[in-house]
């Protein structure tokens, strides 16, 4: 099983939802789609799902073209944000609804359900209804009855987003060894760079209807092509700042530095230069390193780490610190930046420098 | 600007409650500071939403008084408090100009003239409001609507307290820290009581200078953020708060030791543990660290390891029990079984979920 999509567009009288996409996703894979809302990935998946048609482009099951085919001759499921499970009936019973309409036998259908529940944890739930379930069983049930099809493709839409931090967690640790057993194409959206890390496997990156970059998931969070794509890829976003390199210096935020080190790889011309929140600290590690000096703006606690916002106008900073930070806003403080952190994207947005240790 | 005292309070839906299950507020005294700000944090159905709305008015308790100041509010109803509400979702009218929404609190209690223009105008100047005010309200974009909402809340001066019921639900995720720190800004300059509803840990720990951790209608923990992550007081908190949550051993304790199955860490400490409890020990995943040569240490079969970016997050078992530890960016992979500790004062013990000195 393959699902290629060859120069995909999709026009909405004179919006374009979905620009000249191009992906090849094998089987056995898990692909997500990462990108903002409105970046295109519902609208991707429909695609793919034969719910909506392309405007252009092909969309190829197996070698077969499917562009025009409905839902109905296609061997997809789908999860979606919201949980969507029959009310009325049992948590057996949705799962098994699909193999019913399927016309399986009794037994078959018994076997199959007990094994998706099994994998999703839901073995002593099967007699309940729905809404005697937490919000991470209704979903969980959701996926089961997807999986149980054994559809060639399964489409999951930001299905943890509707659930509340800790059994986001519970789930998405739970998840890549439900896809590891399958076998399927899978296709999972998400707003959230944390994860695509942690799933794994391939990671689209998409902005305004566009992919901005397709590989391991990995290699585009350490190498992004695009400054698109390390932005999207970074939560809190990326930490730009304007730099010029001209006659062996590099010129920033008003100060001068020798262009040595890994600034000596760049060319001369107009960069953006980039790193994330987790390296700008508040201890200088190295001899090398930059000092960001600004004004806090807020600390955001998450329990074990604090990001802080600084104000450095004309930028705006994050620092990640690990524990609790509590500077007042408005407080004097100095972040420190080491260069080998650093990416360097040129005029056009392009990737001209990543950090060389593996980090990033 | 009052003090809140919820006196032996607590609060059923049903009728006849008996068992502490019965109860969506269970019963507790607590006294909340003149000009805090407090956030009430749990999963959904803990009892946090029936808290606020019991200080709101909304609901009435089954037993115990509501005070703000020595003043007994529990019969009044929602109007008669002076409080100001900022829900989920905007509550403006569409239709007036950002400046009418913001002065409708203070002319509908029948203020006029410059004063309330002049107060208009402070408050929009907080908000980042300034350019909006004479646009309507109905075309700005959701956080924008929200800052109106919460300008509506701030504008009178003498409110008892500001009750916040997950405010930033609606704002893109991108725009939240905005509002977050506007929040922080706000508490600081008009030093008004506030309490802010919550299932969002990051939004309360921002947020609030004390954080009240709620779970089956009843408190755990009240505390600072600080003291939520650091010593945790209940399993729960220690789970719930961190990500990944502490990791929590059954343990025996002995000679100033942990057992934890065959296994023996140091806790310099010999804790009065009440008898037949349940005895178990916690360890956040930020303080696992390998252990020192000739240290015990706990027995940690590795089962993956988690790439997040910032860090990695190794998972593994330890006498049948899952645990999680904190290992730095670009950490080699560790071998399938290591010995990992911890320092004493990060190792936390539990007598029936509840944490003992």
């Amino acid at each position: 099983m393959s699902l290629v999509l060859e120069h995909v567009t999709r026009k909405v009288g004179p919006l374009v939802s979905i620009d000249d996409i191009s992906l090849d996703l094998a089987r056995g894979t898990l692909n997500v789609l990462l990108g903002t809302t409105l970046s295109g990935k519902t609208s991707l998946m429909r695609l793919m799902a034969g719910l909506d048609q392309p405007t252009a482009g092909r969309v190829i099951f197996n070698g077969v073209d499917v562009t025009r085919a409905p839902v109905r001759g296609r061997s997809v499921a789908m999860v979606y944000q919201q949980f969507i499970n029959y009310p009325g009936l049992s948590v057996y019973e949705n799962i098994a609804s699909p193999l019913r309409v399927a016309k399986l036998d009794k037994a078959e259908i018994d076997r199959r359900v007990k094994e998706a529940a099994e994998l999703l944890r839901l073995g002593g739930m099967l007699g309940r209804l729905p809404q005697e379930l937490s919000g991470g069983q209704q979903q969980r049930t959701a996926i089961a009855r997807a999986l149980v099809k054994r559809a060639d493709c399964v489409l999951m839409d930001e299905p943890l987003a509707n659930l509340d931090y800790k059994l986001r967690e519970e789930l998405r640790e739970e998840l890549p060894r439900i896809f590891a057993k399958s076998g399927a194409v899978f296709v999972y959206a998400t707003t959230e760079p944390s994860e695509a890390l942690l799933l794994g496997g391939n990671t689209a990156v998409l902005k305004e209807g566009r992919l901005v970059q397709f590989g391991p998931t990995a290699e585009v969070y350490r190498r992004p092509s695009h400054i698109a794509a390390a932005d999207v890829f970074s939560d809190p976003p990326m930490n730009h700042i304007r730099a010029e390199k001209s006659g062996g210096m590099m010129h920033f935020m008003g100060q001068v530095l020798s262009a040595d080190g890994v600034f000596s790889r760049l060319s001369d011309g107009a960069f953006t230069l980039a790193f994330r929140a987790h390296h700008l600290g508040f201890a200088k590690t190295s001899a090398s390193a930059i000092a960001l000096s600004g004004t806090v703006a807020v600390c955001e606690i998450t329990g074990s780490e604090s990001f802080v916002h600084i104000e450095a106008a004309p930028h705006r900073f994050i620092a990640l610190a690990r524990g609790v930070r509590h500077d007042a806003p408005g407080a004097r403080v100095d972040a420190w930046i080491d260069p080998d952190d650093l990416y360097a994207f040129d005029a056009a947005g392009r990737l001209a420098l990543a950090p060389q240790h593996g980090k990033g | 600007m009052a003090r809140i005292t919820l006196s032996a309070l607590a609060h059923a839906y049903r009728p006849n409650p008996s068992a502490p299950a019965d109860y969506a507020v269970r019963e507790a005294t607590h006294v909340w500071e003149n000009g805090g700000a407090y956030a009430l944090l749990g999963p959904s159905g803990c009892g946090k939403t029936s808290l606020l709305n019991i200080i709101s008015g909304l609901v009435t308790p089954t037993r115990g008084r509501v005070l703000f100041d020595d003043q007994d509010v529990t019969q009044l109803p929602t109007e008669r408090r002076n409080i100001a509400q900022v829900f989920q979702f905007p509550v403006i009218y569409d239709t007036m100009s950002v400046r009418e929404n913001l002065a409708f609190p203070l002319i509908n209690r029948g203020l006029r003239g410059a004063a309330v223009q002049a107060r208009v105008e402070e408050i929009a100047r907080l908000l980042d409001l300034s350019r909006d005010l004479d646009r309507k309200a109905r075309g700005l974009s959701a956080d924008s609507k929200q800052k109106i909402s919460l300008g509506r809340g701030l504008v009178r001066p003498d409110v008892a307290a500001i009750l916040f019921d997950e405010p930033l639900t609606v704002i893109d995720p991108h725009l939240k820290w905005e509002l977050r720190s506007k929040l922080k800004e706000i508490h600081k300059t008009f030093d008004t009581t506030m309490i802010y509803v919550t299932h969002d840990q990051t939004e309360a720990l921002t947020f609030a200078d004390q954080v009240v951790v709620m779970l089956e209608g009843e408190v755990v923990q009240v505390g600072t953020p600080q003291a939520l992550f650091e010593a945790p007081d209940h399993t729960f908190v220690g789970y719930f708060i961190g990500s990944p949550g502490m990791n929590i051993l059954p343990a025996r304790i002995e000679n100033g030791h942990a057992e934890i199955g065959k296994a023996r860490l140091a806790l310099g400490r010999d804790p009065v543990l009440p008898p037949h409890a349940k005895i178990e020990i916690g360890i956040r995943p930020e303080f696992m660290r390998p252990a020192a040569p000739g240290e015990a240490g706990l027995e940690v079969s590795c089962q993956r390891v988690e790439d997040i970016g910032r860090h990695r997050i190794l998972r593994g078992v330890c006498d049948g029990q899952k645990l999680a530890a904190i290992l730095p960016e670009g950490a080699a992979m560790p071998p399938e079984v290591l010995r990992m500790s911890a320092d004493a004062a990060h190792i936390h013990v539990y007598a029936d979920s509840r944490r003992v000195r």
